[in-house]
């Protein structure tokens, strides 16, 4: 190729991208804008510092009656048996012992970082066999149920969207973010 | 001409380089009789029939002994759903995108559409991808399938946050499934802004139900689960939103005694996939091949061994060599009888190399969840000529 063909070829491609970055606009003004109440249908996350909790309350007491009509086929009478996930049971001293013994389940008390997340996965999913058909109240009950059988809170507590966020994890110091370099910070072989 | 057993048994052992599997029936010579016209829909070859490995009510793999080259037939995509395949119409898919943006937003399937779309190729794997307490009879399918590669076709998620207007403020965004689990993790904006697709396409056609129909999240080389399938809400935020699939799940404790969060890159691995379990080998040329990947852009070397990790030569990579896609490769070798042991070791262009199971051991601690294990793993030839998953105790 010439230096001149070259320099039109070049030209070309220039033209040829500042074509495209004019067809492209900064919007395209497509869909349409989502009303507060199609919003509020479907925003339904708890967020740890208690962003998304709804009104109502519930205690453990409540939770234990309904834990054992919907809850206890699948996690067991206490939370401990199973067959489904383990979600009662504490580390001796809040230890974390996971890497070294495969046995210890994750459980509510000894694993979950946040107590905003039982709320926020019980509304969302379960029961399996009915995901989304519990209250809020039954849900802040089942979550406070669940945070005193693993010793987090009093049997007098009530959860609601002031307390919950409050409730101090156990495990959650031992959380960290992965560090690994990604993949443009690492040297070129 | 009449079959019998043995000629079956025979067959098989001399297809395996293949990885085909011999069947019971001969047809008629093919000159003298006039075939069938076409149809709307093809079908594989009777004698080609495939299937996942499905194991339990969440999961199926890839058969990957049964595959070539580097897509995944959209029928064999692995699956891994948390609470079944919901049934999704087209006309009433919706997708709001809200939160710290400017103007929240529903798009329907067709504005998706509408707008510029992207069709790359990319692997998806499954954190979780790794039976390790698999024995002798394992095949590559068995002890490594929750990994496919698909061209996915979609908008890119940059294009829709700029349309909706991303305020200053945005780190993170949630992203939620329309699934019985209402399954949902939070995605750093960085990813979203990069590389992030809103998938509707898979291998030319629409997403697979398994695969998220009609509209999934798809984050290229990172954690299959991140991926949320079908996709009902984007809520931009500053902070992480901690859910149960991000803390609970999908974290993996380490020897140190922390527990890794947000682990999303997949990093390199490999997997031989011929000769393995089941194959049968003759003496002579053996192609070993397989695929490799990794979350950190293209596949730069793959090492084989013959003599279970002594010694290593590279295989050779079949182009295309994609970034965040798998990888053929082969490498011929001359089997003269005797038990030997075939393995295979990833490097990506970062340099990373694929780790064996004790460095893995040492840095996660044998209790650890299954979560992010990638070995170099292998496959005992059999003095026999029967291969064989070379067994690893990870307790």
């Amino acid at each position: 190729m010439t230096r001149v063909s070259r320099r039109i070829a070049l030209a070309a491609l220039l033209l040829t991208a500042a074509g495209q970055a004019f067809a492209q606009p900064a919007r395209y003004g497509i869909g349409r804008a989502a009303t507060p109440a199609e919003i509020a249908a479907l925003d339904i996350d708890v967020r740890p510092d208690g962003t998304g909790l709804p009104a109502g309350s519930g205690s453990s007491s409540a939770g234990a009656t309904i834990y054992a009509s919907k809850c206890a086929q699948c996690h067991g009478a206490t939370g401990k048996e199973g067959p489904n996930d383990v979600l009662v049971g504490r580390v001796p001293g809040d230890g974390f012992p996971f890497a070294a013994d495969p046995k210890v389940p994750h459980t509510i008390g000894n694993y979950w970082p946040h107590a905003t997340t039982v709320f926020d996965y019980i509304r969302r999913a379960m029961p399996t066999t009915a995901p989304g058909s519990l209250s809020n109240d039954e849900v802040y009950a089942l979550t406070a149920f669940l945070l005193h059988a693993n010793g987090i809170i009093d049997a007098g507590a009530v959860m609601d969207k002031a307390s919950l966020p409050k409730v101090a994890m156990p495990a959650r110091k031992y959380f960290v973010p992965d560090t690994r370099k990604q993949a443009a910070e690492r040297p070129k072989p | 001409m009449k079959v019998t057993r043995r000629d079956l048994i025979a067959g098989a052992a001399s297809a395996v380089a293949l990885g085909r599997t011999a069947r019971a029936q001969t047809p008629p010579d093919s000159t003298k009789v006039r075939g069938p016209g076409p149809r709307a829909v093809g079908d594989r070859a009777a004698t080609a029939r495939l299937q996942r490995i499905v194991r339990g009510q969440a999961v199926s793999s890839t058969p990957h002994q049964d595959l070539m080259g580097i897509i995944t037939p959209s029928d064999l995509h692995f699956e891994r759903h948390h609470a079944g395949v919901p049934a999704i119409a087209p006309e009433s898919y919706s997708l709001l995108i809200h939160g710290m943006v400017e103007r929240p937003t529903i798009f329907t399937l067709a504005d998706l559409k509408r707008f510029p779309s992207h069709s790359q190729i990319h692997f998806l794997e499954c954190s979780g991808n790794l039976g390790r307490t698999a024995g002798p009879e394992t095949t590559p399918g068995m002890l490594a399938g929750l990994t496919s590669t698909s061209e996915w076709t979609g908008v890119r998620l940059s294009t829709l946050l700029r349309e909706v207007g991303v305020r200053a403020e945005a780190r993170w965004l949630l992203a939620e499934g329309a699934d019985a689990a209402v399954l949902t993790r939070s995605v750093p904006i960085e990813k979203a802004l990069d590389d992030a697709l809103i998938a509707y396409g898979q291998n030319g056609e629409a997403l697979r139900p398994e695969q998220g129909y009609p509209a999934r999240l798809f984050l290229p080389g990172w954690e299959g689960n991140a991926s949320v399938k079908w996709l009902r809400r984007l809520e931009v935020s500053d902070a992480p939103f901690m859910t149960r699939e991000e803390t609970s799940k999908y974290t993996e404790p380490f020897a140190n005694g922390t527990s890794r969060q947000f682990s999303f890159r997949m990093d390199a691995r490999s997997l031989i996939t011929a000769p393995a379990f089941p194959n049968r080998l003759e003496r002579g040329w053996v192609e070993i091949t397989g695929i490799a990947w990794t979350g950190a852009g293209r596949i730069a070397r793959v090492d084989i061994s013959t003599d279970g990790g002594a010694t290593w030569a590279p295989a050779q990579l079949q182009d295309p060599v994609l970034p965040l896609a798998h990888t053929r490769f082969r490498h011929m070798w001359q089997w003269t009888g005797g038990e030997a042991v075939i393995m295979s070791r990833a490097v990506d262009e970062t340099g990373y190399v694929q780790p064996t199971k004790a460095e893995l051991l040492a840095q996660r601690g044998p209790g650890t969840a299954t979560y992010h294990l990638n070995p170099i793993t292998g496959w005992v030839v059999q003095a026999d000529g029967r291969v064989v998953y070379k067994e690893e105790s990870w307790a």
